[in-house]
């Protein structure tokens, strides 16, 4: 990845936020992102952004345990090693139901969630730069990209203007990266790491 | 403008002035202050009875399932007993978290964090009375489907028992993804606060690296949301397949169609009454009352009045097949073994505290009372722990060869193994309520301009738009 520059603007509520968010837009400011301490709806769609497709790889993941747990049990009980069990039948499927159903939610949740992780890019270990310490906590933190069709004065009296309570520039690492949160990494050797503590 | 908007005359979910970072401070807070007193002292004794829990295992495995008082006619007693009750247990938090939000139950967001934790332990708990039963707790792993050297010969996929193996771990695994996939947020926001190093350490490798970022924000509702809709049919799943382990079987008293549901509305009762006893407790000690309020209890006492009276009904079906079935020996264990018989006495405790003693919370201010709710929450769960062993002991003690009656008490590695699962569910709690954010801090935010009793006077404005406008305006926010 890379570091870029980037502007950073704190709003206090969701209220102010949303208009904002459309008035960057608008004016064609680059949003590299919005950090918020809770999912605020809609803010996707005001942000652009695309629908998730999550819901259609835990369909998939889902369809690959049934067919799993119905496959593998008929070939044990059919093929494999056909035992009889108290002369009951070697394809029982009502007996299967239970299993396939069970596998059927098994393949399904964990595959979403470590597709969840890898779309996210969330592992123990992980480390992204934190553009505020309260974005987790009560702040909206926007957060633009200074392009080179753009500067960053003329983004931050923007954002002074469109509500942000609070604005700064830093230089960030865009992605992410093995580090511990209780040390400043420096990433880069030819310029020092951006301190926002 | 929120999306949502919420009547003036619904009771707010959160008391008292709140803004955001208020909820933070008041819900994160006793995670970064040292814990008091009394955690020490129950931290302890819910350590010490973990280690009796260990010595009484230890003593069993050394020995063999012969120094339980199981024989050949009561071969299932405290352990499976123990194994159902803490298994009905763990429904109420996946119950909490997928049903209620698949009904859009907001009360949920204020219990589902604490309820889902404890769910986990219970589950944790339940599993161990299966696998120390077998006896050979180091072959517990035949129960595996795996290639062997054997044949390979292969499980019976026809079996409940089995079945059961499928279904406690599935239901473990989901509840542990949904839980901590809730989690996540809420440690980056105890790292982002920490001030001690180890602390911005820990957190911030249990927070996987979460920022907050929209796009993750709209995968995480997107994953909450199906998880939910898998966990609902799963919760059902659980309870009806261990269900199935007796249902299946000829024994009278078990082979009866109505126990799936029966046995799920019972697991509901006593899980929801295993939330109360914990949320009442939590919310004094960790002052926590404004985001647990006395309307969440009388939700939860809802629940409980209503399953047990599906439990009610239950037993009631169950007398009354028994007659009508015309089965002399349905009859004769219905209404010689259970009501009445050396072992009638758990029968009648068990209706004492499952279906008389509940009808108290038809009245509103018996919900409301934090007492009689707290009381009550153990009443059930003294009174499921009985149905499960009248089920099962009842049925069994008395046979088809009367020279092989028995009376059924357990020996003291019985009990210990039980007090041990106490231990270690305790254990757990107390971790989890010093170390955990014991409420989904971003759900409460989530709720707090809509449901928020300093937010819910500026409804007041919305009620009297006419709806015409309101809908206008709902459509075209944002």
């Amino acid at each position: 990845m890379a570091a870029k520059k980037f502007v950073v603007g704190c709003f206090d509520d969701e209220a102010v936020l949303f208009p904002a968010v459309k008035k960057v837009r608008a004016a064609g400011y680059k949003i590299h992102d919005v950090y918020t301490p809770f999912p605020v709806h809609g803010l996707d769609q005001a942000m652009g952004l695309r629908e998730t497709s999550l819901h259609t790889a835990g369909f998939i993941y889902g369809i690959t345990g049934t067919t799993t747990a119905l496959s593998f049990m008929s070939w044990v009980f059919v093929s494999d090693w056909p035992l009889n069990i108290g002369g009951k039948p070697h394809f029982p499927l009502p007996a299967f139901i239970p299993i396939t159903f069970e596998l059927t939610v098994l393949f399904s949740a964990v595959g979403m969630m470590m597709t969840f992780c890898y779309l996210c890019q969330l592992m123990p270990f992980v480390k992204k730069h934190v553009f505020h310490p309260r974005q987790t906590d009560d702040k909206f933190v926007m957060v633009i990209e200074v392009t080179s069709k753009s500067n960053a004065g003329e983004i931050k009296d923007f954002l002074a203007s469109v509500g942000a309570a609070e604005i700064n520039e830093q230089i960030a690492e865009t992605g992410w990266w093995y580090g511990r949160f209780d040390r400043e990494d420096r990433l880069y050797a030819e310029q020092p790491a951006p301190l926002n503590v | 403008m929120h999306l949502k908007y919420e009547s003036t005359l619904r009771e707010p979910l959160v008391d008292g002035v709140k803004d955001y970072h208020k909820v933070t401070e008041d819900i994160i807070g006793p995670i970064e202050a040292k814990p008091g007193k009394l955690w020490y002292v129950g931290f302890f004794i819910s350590l010490s009875l973990l280690a009796f829990g260990v010595f009484s295992v230890t003593w069993e495995v050394y020995f063999g399932t012969g120094v339980w008082n199981l024989n050949k006619t009561v071969g299932w007693g405290w352990d499976i007993t123990n194994f159902v009750w803490w298994v009905g247990i763990g429904h109420a938090g996946t119950l909490i978290s997928a049903i209620l939000l698949l009904f859009r139950q907001g009360w949920r967001t204020g219990v589902n964090r604490a309820a889902e934790a404890m769910t986990i332990f219970a589950v944790m708990c339940a599993g161990q009375f299966p696998i120390f039963h077998m006896g050979r707790v180091w072959m517990a792993f035949f129960v595996l489907p795996y290639p062997n050297t054997r044949g390979p010969l292969w499980v019976n996929f026809n079996s409940p028992l089995l079945w059961d193996v499928f279904a406690i771990s599935t239901y473990f695994t989901v509840s542990l993804l949904f839980w901590y996939s809730g989690l996540l947020p809420d440690f980056a926001t105890v790292r982002d606060r920490a001030k001690t190093k180890l602390r911005k350490l820990l957190y911030g490798v249990a927070s996987f690296g979460w920022t907050g970022s929209t796009k993750h924000w709209q995968r995480h509702e997107s994953l909450s949301l199906v998880l939910a809709g898998l966990s609902t049919p799963l919760v059902l799943s659980v309870h009806t397949i261990v269900s199935f382990d007796f249902a299946t079987s000829v024994i009278p008293g078990w082979h009866t169609t109505i126990f799936p549901p029966y046995f799920v509305a019972g697991a509901i009762f006593s899980g929801f009454a295993m939330v109360n006893t914990l949320l009442i407790i939590t919310r004094k000690i960790l002052h926590l009352e404004d985001y647990i309020t006395i309307g969440h209890l009388d939700a939860m006492n809802r629940v409980i009045v209503l399953t047990g009276s599906i439990v009610g009904c239950a037993y009631l079906t169950e007398l009354f097949m028994a007659w009508y079935s015309g089965s002399q020996y349905e009859f004769a264990e219905f209404y010689k073994y259970r009501a009445a018989g050396p072992l009638g006495w758990s029968y009648w405790i068990m209706m004492t505290c499952n279906v008389i003693t509940p009808q108290v919370f038809w009245f509103r201010k018996m919900r409301r009372n934090i007492m009689v709710s707290f009381i009550m929450s153990i009443i059930v769960n003294i009174g499921m722990w009985f149905e499960r062993f009248v089920i099962i002991c009842t049925s069994l003690y008395r046979d088809y060869l009367p020279s092989s009656w028995v009376y059924y008490r357990p020996a003291w590695p019985e009990v210990g193994f039980y007090m041990g699962t106490f231990g270690l569910f305790f254990t757990c709690y107390f971790l989890f309520a010093k170390y955990f954010p014991v409420i989904a801090v971003a759900e409460i935010k989530h709720v707090l301009k809509t449901s928020g009793e300093s937010f819910k006077n500026d409804m007041t404005k919305y009620e009297q738009e006419s709806p015409e406008k309101f809908a206008h305006d709902l459509e075209h926010a944002h």
